[in-house]
């Protein structure tokens, strides 16, 4: 998930007599899965929450970028190299649909991303893991973006239209991440070295964990997920994504000829389920308060490229005003 | 960005389509606008022709209205043709 501890400001889901007229009307609109737009009458916390989530979803694309501009100049090859910068311009794009979804419900992009620059909002923790060897790359593809698209599927049909329909147009994208990092993974177990198979093995073994945290705590601990469920922003609990992502990826590292770093993965025939071990928790929160191994060198990465790309910026608009008078002029 | 505009994007899939709203982009002139719209909205070869236009420039109905605005064609039944009924024999018209 991309989005990690959304706060909704809700300590419990009101019942619909507890509500006021207006936010009645509103929860029976979701119920009857009418689709909410920016004109529409919402619940301050409704929109409140939104912003959070959206903006913590755009931030993670942005941020996103980093660990995968690490292996642009180190490509193995042409191909790939040119595969992983298709990909990474994707991000941003991904990153601009959501801050688009964002401003319609009236946040402004610069402060949000301000937010970000100061740490006061999120992105998900998975982005301060180092990516250490060519390998990562793949398991970032693999891993990451496959945990991502369990998550956005089911975002497509949240209840806000134009996060819905951004979901949708990055669900159309993000398979060819996924697949472009499984093949690298892949051709290196196929043809590969030893040492080239073993840096495989290594990259699943630091970003297995990782990859399962993007989903966020347990259902129990997850106080904001109620109310995110009910005002249908979030349509499946945390553990019931992870569990679907398990489920899925577990053959394919099995065809992969590799193993997770987690002795109590097995196969339940009662439940129909993989049955898997408990994830560090502290480690998760760890991350998320900043302590992660990359943290401050990702906001720092961030603030440069905004504080280096000013001039950019300045020099566009005052290009724009010299063609303006130009116009007006003649 | 404070001082870069908001413009609509709408991009015509095909030729014979009409364009068609796909979203926004930040842009400091129109020119730039519509390279930023070519960029995120067209990687995959998703048009044929793009058009991008001041949002400050579109005039929207509130959808709350939505019952005040469109209340004028709601009972107007004989402008569908499925109001006038023809005999079998007529055939398909």
């Amino acid at each position: 998930m991309y989005a990690q501890l959304v706060e909704t400001g809700a300590k419990r889901v009101k019942s619909l007599d507890e509500m006021s007229p207006e936010e009645r009307a509103f929860q029976e609109k979701i119920d009857a899965e009418v689709k909410i737009e920016p004109k529409n009458w919402m619940p301050e916390g409704y929109r409140k929450t939104l912003v959070r989530q959206i903006s913590q979803h755009a931030h993670s694309e942005v941020v996103g970028m980093l660990p995968e501009g690490n292996w642009v100049t180190r490509a193995p090859t042409l191909k790939r190299k040119l595969q992983l910068m298709a990909k990474i311009q994707d991000e941003a794009g991904h990153g601009l649909y959501l801050y688009s979804a964002m401003e319609t419900l009236g946040a402004d992009r610069d402060e949000e991303i301000e937010k970000l620059h100061e740490g006061k909002a999120k992105y998900s923790s998975i982005f301060n893991y180092p990516t250490l060897n060519w390998a990562d790359m793949g398991a970032v593809g693999w891993l990451v973006d496959g945990a991502a698209i369990v998550n956005q599927v089911v975002l497509q049909r949240t209840s806000y239209g134009p996060y819905s329909r951004a979901m949708i147009r990055i669900c159309k994208e993000e398979s060819f991440h996924q697949r472009q990092g499984y093949q690298i993974l892949l051709d290196m177990m196929r043809e590969g070295t030893e040492e080239q198979k073993q840096m495989v093995q290594d990259a699943i073994n630091r970003l297995w964990w990782p990859a399962l945290m993007m989903f966020g705590p347990h259902d129990d601990e997850s106080p904001n997920s109620q109310q995110s469920m009910a005002w249908k922003i979030k349509r499946k609990s945390n553990d019931e994504l992870r569990q679907m992502f398990i489920d899925q990826t577990v053959p394919q590292l099995e065809f992969l000829g590799c193993t997770a770093p987690d002795p109590d993965l097995k196969w339940n025939e009662e439940r129909g389920h993989y049955d898997f071990g408990e994830i560090n928790w502290q480690e998760f929160y760890d991350v998320l308060k900043g302590n992660g191994p990359c943290n401050r060198e990702r906001i720092n990465t961030r603030k440069k490229a905004i504080e280096e790309g000013a001039w950019v910026r300045e020099a566009a608009v005052a290009y724009a005003k010299k063609q303006k008078q130009r116009a007006e002029a003649a | 960005m404070a001082e870069w505009s908001l413009y609509e994007v709408f991009v015509r899939s095909k030729h014979g389509l009409n364009h068609k709203h796909v979203g926004s982009v930040h842009a400091a002139d129109a020119e730039m606008a519509m390279e930023n719209a070519r960029d995120l909205y067209t990687r995959r070869n998703e048009g044929v022709s793009i058009w991008v236009v001041p949002s400050d420039a579109i005039t929207a109905s509130a959808s709350d209205e939505k019952e005040v605005l469109f209340d004028p064609s709601e009972d107007k039944v004989y402008r569908h043709a499925s109001f006038y009924e023809l005999p079998d024999e007529v055939g398909h018209m």
